[in-house]
């Protein structure tokens, strides 16, 4: 490669920024503008309507609320994951981490039917929940697992080499001054690690808010009750509702954005750069 | 402070990090962990330290035993090898860290805080610094302010794991000096683990020479360098030159020839005849009693002569310092006469 002219190097770098620009353009740009040409061909009018009707604002607190508990859950046990992982040696280590990855591997769908399987109607607990008159499965509290479940490695996953690399000294160093294992955590750890945690809160908020497959198996479509964003995207498309269905997919689109502004904004501002967690 | 340990043994895995160590230090005294890596000093330090635990042994602060005790609560200064500064927080609000975490009851006010966290930073000669971050000092400052900090707590002993390994040879040597000069002002005890044998000697007040886990020899530093207990000190510590040989019936025979040299008595068989660059002479070639060496190389450097030669059946090259001025030229043959060695049975 090293005897090649140099304009043949030029040529070669413009030939794969055009390709790439152009996948990029083809597959990502294009789809992003359609969802908002889209939603607002009928007019700013019809959009609003759209957006602010029961079932539709029913979605958006279920969206919101879903996401409320679900962030902060795996917020925690992430915190706890990573922690373990990095600063313990213990055995079964490596099956920790690779069960931590499970839900990434696991189809959406299946991760969805596990929850089914368990709690649902015929399922393992279905009689002893029924029992009780708790219903978890066509439920909110359905949602909120499989939610749970699909966005559990995000902030896991973001903390893992974080922490592994900072090894245990800075908090070896706070204890030894006196610090309880809390001061060490509150007053070290997590300042060390901060970004890296709001980069995986990010991502798992974006997930928890746009995930279809496994929501869409514990759902059971109820309109006003146990629909998400995502799911009433999906019905209204169904129902040939575009404008209505884009307007709402809009929505979700701009949150999507958010989050990337939010994430550059992040880099650009302190120079992080993540590591792993790349879904 | 006194601090001893009893009969120490820790594991990892399968390897033995420490096999039934015993040390103490006495009130004031500044103790040097010297040996190489993987000797199991660091380990030792984080016993006393309370930031590992023994599988058995003992270790006790003036007679008492804290060998359950975290590091919490052993109320000792520690010091990191890479200094663990906490990077978000300025200099000065580092050194009052250990202040900041006490419990409501024993926690001085703000201001006393404030004031303590200056004279620490004053006593480390880093004042002016108080509003920088780590990431702004240079290694020794650092070093310096992670000092302070460990000293914020008014710990009576110090532990320092290779205090000054970051740092570069100038910076070292002015720490070292000054790292004494606070030891003794401030009436601490300290114990310091350093691969640097130098470092150790010109530190401490006694040194403790550590291999595989074990403690092969405390004595003051001197002791240490003139009387080492083994081949291994000898090896360790200071420069030396290694000669196979064999004794019979108390001579020290050298390719079939004997050798004069002052030795303790030794059993017969092989063995090996450590002695110091500075402890030969150049004689004649062919000279009684003396090895037939070759010049390599010479050359004239700093008030001495250093002279690296070839001994036939010997690997390395032997070195050599001479007081004077005269240069031998190189691939000439010459006579090698000890005037000190020491004599260490091969291990079977």
């Amino acid at each position: 490669m090293a005897a090649r002219p140099a304009s043949d190097g030029r040529l070669g770098r413009i030939a794969l920024l055009a390709l790439a620009m152009a996948f990029l353009a083809l597959f990502l740009l294009l789809p992003l503008v359609s969802v908002f040409v889209e939603a607002l061909k009928s007019g700013v009018g019809v959009y609003l309507d759209s957006v602010s009707q029961p079932d539709a604002l029913a979605a958006i607190k279920l969206t919101l609320l879903v996401a409320a508990i679900a962030v902060p859950v795996n917020v925690a046990f992430g915190l706890a994951a990573a922690w373990t992982v990095a600063k313990f040696d213990f055995p079964g280590k490596s099956l920790l981490i690779t069960l931590i990855d499970l839900p990434f591997s696991v189809s959406p769908v299946v991760s969805g039917l596990i929850f089914v399987l368990l709690f649902g109607a015929q399922g393992w607990f279905g009689a002893w929940l029924a029992e009780r008159d708790i219903q978890i499965i066509f439920a909110v509290p359905g949602i909120v697992l499989a939610t749970i479940f699909v966005t559990f490695p995000f902030v896991a996953r973001e903390l893992i080499p974080l922490m592994t690399e900072q090894g245990r000294g800075d908090e070896e160093a706070a204890v030894s001054l006196g610090a309880s294992g809390w001061q060490a955590f509150w007053h070290v750890t997590l300042p060390n690690i901060r970004w890296g945690l709001l980069y995986g809160v990010l991502l798992c908020n974006a997930r928890a808010m746009g995930e279809f497959g496994a929501v869409s198996v514990v759902s059971g479509h109820i309109r006003g009750r146990t629909n998400t964003m995502p799911l009433h995207v999906e019905i209204l498309y169904n129902e040939y509702n575009f404008a209505a269905s884009f307007a709402v997919a809009s929505l979700l689109a701009l949150l999507a954005l958010l989050t990337l502004v939010l994430k550059s904004a992040l880099e650009w501002r302190y120079g992080y750069h993540g590591k792993g967690g790349g879904h | 402070m006194s601090i001893a340990v009893d009969n120490v043994v820790k594991r990892f895995g399968n390897f033995a990090a420490l096999n039934g160590v015993s040390l103490e230090a006495k009130p004031g005294e500044f103790l040097a962990l010297l040996g190489p890596s993987g000797s199991g000093k660091t380990t030792l330090l984080r016993i006393m330290a309370g930031l590992e635990f023994p599988d058995s042994g003992r270790v006790l602060f003036e007679g008492g035993d804290v060998t359950g005790l975290g590091v919490r609560d052993r109320r000792i200064g520690f010091v990191f090898q890479h200094y663990a500064l906490f990077p978000h927080m300025n200099v000065a609000d580092n050194v009052a860290f250990g202040l900041t975490v006490k419990r409501r009851r024993e926690r001085p006010k703000r201001a006393e805080i404030v004031r303590r966290s200056q004279e620490l930073l004053d006593l480390v000669q880093l004042g002016h610094l108080g509003k920088r971050y780590p990431a702004q000092l240079s290694g020794g400052q650092r070093q310096r302010v992670a000092l302070a900090r460990a000293l914020a707590v008014d710990p009576k002993l110090l532990l320092l794991d290779e205090p000054f390994g970051a740092l570069d040879a100038k910076v070292r040597k002015e720490l070292r000096r000054w790292l004494r000069d606070l030891h003794d002002r401030m009436g601490l005890t300290s114990v310091f683990v350093t691969h640097d044998q130098e470092e150790a000697l010109e530190l401490a007040d006694r040194v403790v020479v550590m291999d595989q886990g074990l403690i092969v020899q405390v004595a003051k530093p001197q002791i240490v360098y003139d009387e080492p207990a083994t081949a291994f000190v000898y090896d360790f510590v200071g420069d030396s030159n290694r000669i196979p040989v064999t004794v019979q019936e108390g001579r020290v025979m050298f390719g079939g020839e004997p050798l004069d040299v002052p030795v303790e008595p030794a059993p017969n068989g092989p063995a090996l005849l450590y002695f110091r660059p500075h402890d030969a002479t150049l004689v004649d070639e062919g000279a009684a009693g003396a090895l037939p060496m070759e010049i390599c190389q010479a050359l004239h450097l700093g008030g001495a002569t250093r002279i690296e030669g070839r001994i036939a059946g010997v690997d390395p090259l032997i070195d050599i310092r001479t007081g004077g001025r005269e240069v031998p030229a190189g691939g000439r043959a010459v006579g090698l006469r000890l005037r000190r060695a020491r004599l260490f049975p091969t291990p079977a």
